[in-house]
């Protein structure tokens, strides 16, 4: 097997990866061949997207269609005060970038849709979700299963933060699995009006990126079958399982749901202009 | 038999902001009777019309969905921990949001 080597810069950037036992050299080198991508350059994506960077993966994908607002800045870090009003993939990118120069960073100013999400998906090995909307997560959940690709999940909901591993497989769950059905509008409330603790994304976002890590490494044991639970107030963690669901739509023993779908609709929210 | 009974943030504002209180039953359904009898509104969004579990709120008892046990009808004892956990969304509100435009109201 040859194995290629690492550069001068590799080895130092690297260093405590490639001693760290459980990484190492090998670890490292599946690293920086691996490519993710996360959805959303908000809070759960800044502290993901940072790690990931620093990790060396070897090409970062980021999402997002919005602009940086103030409001952002108590809890999304991957932004400045100066970003305030760019693009926020074009902010997150710069500072990705500034990161870790020598790594492949790929912004993607879209929304996703069931039209273009495959495409968007295709040349990533894992994806990571952060967003906040019911439509988009069941679309990111049905497309990551038709695929064949890991989708590491978080969810952040005012001090407390829910995260997990979806792996597509013979009888492993999905997100539909967990929740079949989404909750009607109305009943609940988004962080724009219910409030997030600014510091919860980082714990959780941070979490992803343990994830995404192993995912790739092989090392160690995902949350895959497992919720972990986080309450900030209480610091307290704590898990429940996940069970496949043979009756699943998707990934059960006999699907009726084989293709992407309308998720506006599934939702019962109002269409996007694509 | 007391149990424990974990409230996601969300429904906490009916039971004095507490993260856990103390309920009373044999089944999970009289555990969430007495909850509701104690704290009334708190399991408003945890039944659905036909007297089962919405889909949408998981319900544990332990580590255990209780959709994989017996339902509302799942035997609990003395010291078991029943926690509700509704799917929540929050993350980033702007990512490849169907509800990011400006000119909506958002999700609620």
């Amino acid at each position: 097997m040859t194995v290629e080597r690492f550069t001068v810069d590799q080895v130092q950037r690297y260093a405590r990866h490639i001693i760290l036992p459980g990484i190492g050299g090998p670890g490292q080198r599946k690293l920086l061949d691996a490519s993710v991508l996360v959805i959303g350059a908000g809070g759960l994506g800044s502290p993901t997207a940072l790690y990931l960077a620093a990790a060396g993966v070897g090409r970062l994908g980021i999402v997002d269609f919005d602009a940086v607002d103030l409001s952002n800045l108590q809890r999304q870090i991957l932004h400045t005060n100066s970003d305030v009003g760019r693009s926020k993939v074009a902010s997150a990118v710069e500072h990705l970038r500034a990161i870790n120069p020598s790594i492949e960073v790929v912004g993607h100013e879209e929304l996703l849709f069931s039209t273009n999400v495959f495409e968007t998906f295709e040349p990533y090995d894992v994806i990571v979700d952060g967003t906040d909307n019911f439509p988009v997560r069941y679309l990111v959940n049905d497309a990551t299963q038709f695929m064949g690709k890991p989708l590491v999940y978080g969810s952040i909901y005012q001090f407390e933060g829910q995260a997990t591993v979806f792996q597509p497989g013979q009888e492993t769950p999905c997100y539909r699995c967990l929740f079949p059905t989404p909750p009607p509008p109305g009943t609940v409330p988004s962080c724009a009006e219910g409030g997030v603790f600014g510091v919860l994304p980082g714990v959780i976002g941070s979490i992803q990126a343990t994830e995404a890590i192993k995912l790739i490494t092989g090392e160690g044991d995902t949350l895959e079958g497992r919720l972990l639970l986080y309450d900030a107030l209480d610091m307290s963690f704590q898990e429940v399982k996940i069970r496949w669901d043979a009756d699943c739509p998707v990934c059960g023993k006999e699907p009726t749901i084989t293709e992407l779908i309308d998720y506006e609709a599934f939702c019962g929210v109002p269409a996007r202009p694509e | 038999m007391p149990v424990q009974v974990k409230l996601p943030t969300i429904l906490r504002k009916h039971a004095g902001g507490e993260p856990r209180v103390s309920a009373e039953g044999g089944t999970l359904r009289e555990v969430l009777q007495d909850l509701e009898a104690r704290y009334p509104g708190v399991t408003k969004n945890v039944f659905s019309e036909d007297g089962g579990l919405h889909r949408f709120i998981n319900v544990y008892v332990n580590d255990e969905d209780v959709r994989y046990l017996g339902a509302l009808e799942t035997e609990v004892r003395e010291g078991d921990t029943v926690s509700i956990l509704p799917a929540v969304a929050g993350g980033e509100r702007s990512t490849a949001s169907p509800r990011m435009r400006k000119d909506e109201a958002p999700l609620g």
